[in-house]
């Protein structure tokens, strides 16, 4: 009861929006903005025929890939320039005019060295999810409490036993929120790269549906489904958050 | 009786705004094995400076430290620091926390160590729980079973009780004497409460204001159990109140 409470207000305002938007269609006898009963119906078209799963199917895929390859080699390089000064000294600049240049700048860069098929939106994702995770580890191991390290230091403990019980655990929260924050922005360029160059996903559906034809009912409902697909992608890393290895961060 | 720690003419200076700010001047102090030494001084003293020195987390400026006529250079496990904060993993269960120092021995053998001394503390029945879900009390002797457990030669306790309240440092106070009487630790207390210096230690140091000298060392001629509310120790207390610069009238 508490709970259908709380989400009254946002419930309330969708439907209001909702219903602004197919009171103004009616009024302006617009023939190209579509209703939102047209937005549901053309849904169902596109269920019914099987291309929304595939668009979903290749979208998640190219991000499931360049998220993937980006953990591998964020976390990994987070942790070096984390715990060794140099490598902090001498990667971090690097990284830090790197990381504010907007994916979108790199897509003409993407396209003449991997061509227009899966490799370029990947490569997008990749280097748009990677700096955020980076920075985030780093900053995890910089901000490991001294008390800990010196414990360790005092316990004698082995390199393995030290990186495996101590720094790892410590740092694992703040690799948890680089990987929110990236996951966040791959799904962000995944869609705008499939708009550019390619033949399937959701980016490429809503270029496809205005170019063939203005449709627009199709264009919102990939709108639409964009929007609930990164809630859940940001709802499962919230879970993350949540499991054991990260909760001791937020306990209190 | 042999001579476990010898603190030969120990100096420190820190880097400040106004030049060069000595805390340490010149401290000579002989423990021997076995004995509980307090070290007691006004707050911001250099005290912390001080056993941080002797637990060769710090390099002295100069002096030297002699721990069973040995230069300490670095800390190791035969001396275990535990600190006002406290250091206990919060990542780890409090059985993880107790096997963390135990290098050396069989995995099974490591349970079989953490469990003895989750016992003696009284922490039978938390093994699984996280240091998150435990009092303040109970983390005290997580921390005080993880130092325990690989059998140090010395305790440097600093300020080991003072986040506690009253009832709970008194009660870890006669744990730890009963624990002592049975294993004989070297201990070195630092805190700025004399009557838990009178109740715990063989021998007290007064220690003056920065840049902290010894400026007279008090034994305590009784034996355990002890009452510290006696007339005797009252009147130690209030020799050593008076050293630290407290007059007679605001004792009371």
């Amino acid at each position: 009861m508490a709970r259908i409470k709380e989400i009254l207000p946002a419930l309330a305002l969708i439907t209001a929006l909702i219903a602004t938007w197919w009171g103004a269609v009616i009024a302006t006898h617009s023939m190209i903005f579509p209703t939102p009963w047209a937005v549901i119906t053309g849904t169902f078209e596109l269920l019914e025929n099987g291309t929304l799963w595939r668009h979903i199917g290749a979208s998640l895929l190219r991000v499931g890939l360049g998220f993937g390859l980006a953990v591998c080699v964020a976390v990994p390089l987070g942790l070096w320039m984390g715990w060794v000064a140099g490598a902090y000294r001498t990667l971090n600049p690097i990284f830090q005019i790197l990381r504010p240049i907007s994916p979108i700048a790199w897509i003409p860069i993407a396209i003449l060295w991997f061509g227009v098929g899966d490799a370029s939106p990947i490569y997008l994702i990749f280097i748009s999810s990677v700096f955020p995770m980076v920075v985030q580890t780093t900053v995890g191991v910089h901000t490991i409490e001294k008390r800990y390290l010196r414990a360790a230091e005092n316990f004698g403990v082995s390199r393995r036993t030290l990186f495996r019980q101590v720094v790892i655990p410590a740092v694992l929260p703040q690799v948890i929120v680089g990987m929110r924050i990236g996951l966040g922005v791959a799904w962000l360029v995944v869609v705008a790269a499939e708009m550019i160059a390619l033949h399937s996903g959701l980016g490429y559906m809503i270029m496809d549906s205005r170019n063939a034809g203005n449709r627009y009912d199709l264009v919102i409902a990939g709108m639409i489904i964009i929007g609930l697909i990164g809630l859940s992608l940001d709802t499962t890393m919230r879970i993350l958050e949540g499991t054991k290895w990260a909760r001791w961060r937020y306990a209190h | 009786m042999r001579t476990k720690i010898e603190v030969r003419d120990l100096k420190k200076s820190f880097a400040s705004d106004k030049g060069p700010l000595a805390v340490v001047d010149n401290v000579s102090l002989t423990v021997q094995e076995g004995e509980f030494v307090a070290l007691v001084g006004p707050s911001g003293c250099g005290k912390s400076t001080l056993m941080s020195m002797i637990a060769g987390f710090l390099q002295p400026d100069a002096g030297s430290v002699v721990i069973d006529e040995t230069l300490r250079t670095r800390p190791d496990s035969k001396g275990i620091l535990i600190s006002q904060q406290g250091s206990v993993f919060p990542w780890l269960t409090v059985r993880e926390n107790l096997m963390f120092g135990l290098n050396g021995h069989a995995p099974s053998d490591k349970r079989t160590v953490a469990e003895r001394y989750a016992d003696i503390v009284g922490l039978k029945g938390f093994e699984d729980s996280y240091p998150h879900e435990l009092s303040g009390g109970m983390l005290k002797r997580t921390e005080l079973a993880r130092a325990l457990a690989v059998k140090p030669d010395i305790l440097y306790m600093d300020e080991p009780f003072s986040a506690l309240d009253a009832l709970m440092s008194l009660r870890l106070r006669n744990e730890l004497l009963q624990i002592l009487a049975k294993e004989r630790h070297t201990t070195l207390l630092i805190t700025h409460d004399v009557e838990e210096a009178i109740h715990l230690a063989d021998r007290i140091v007064v220690l003056s204001p920065r840049p902290t000298r010894v400026q007279t060392i008090f034994p305590v001629p009784f034996g355990h159990p002890r009452k510290v509310a006696g007339r005797e120790a009252q009147e130690l207390r209030v020799r050593i109140l008076s050293e630290l610069g407290v007059d007679r009238e605001e004792i009371g």
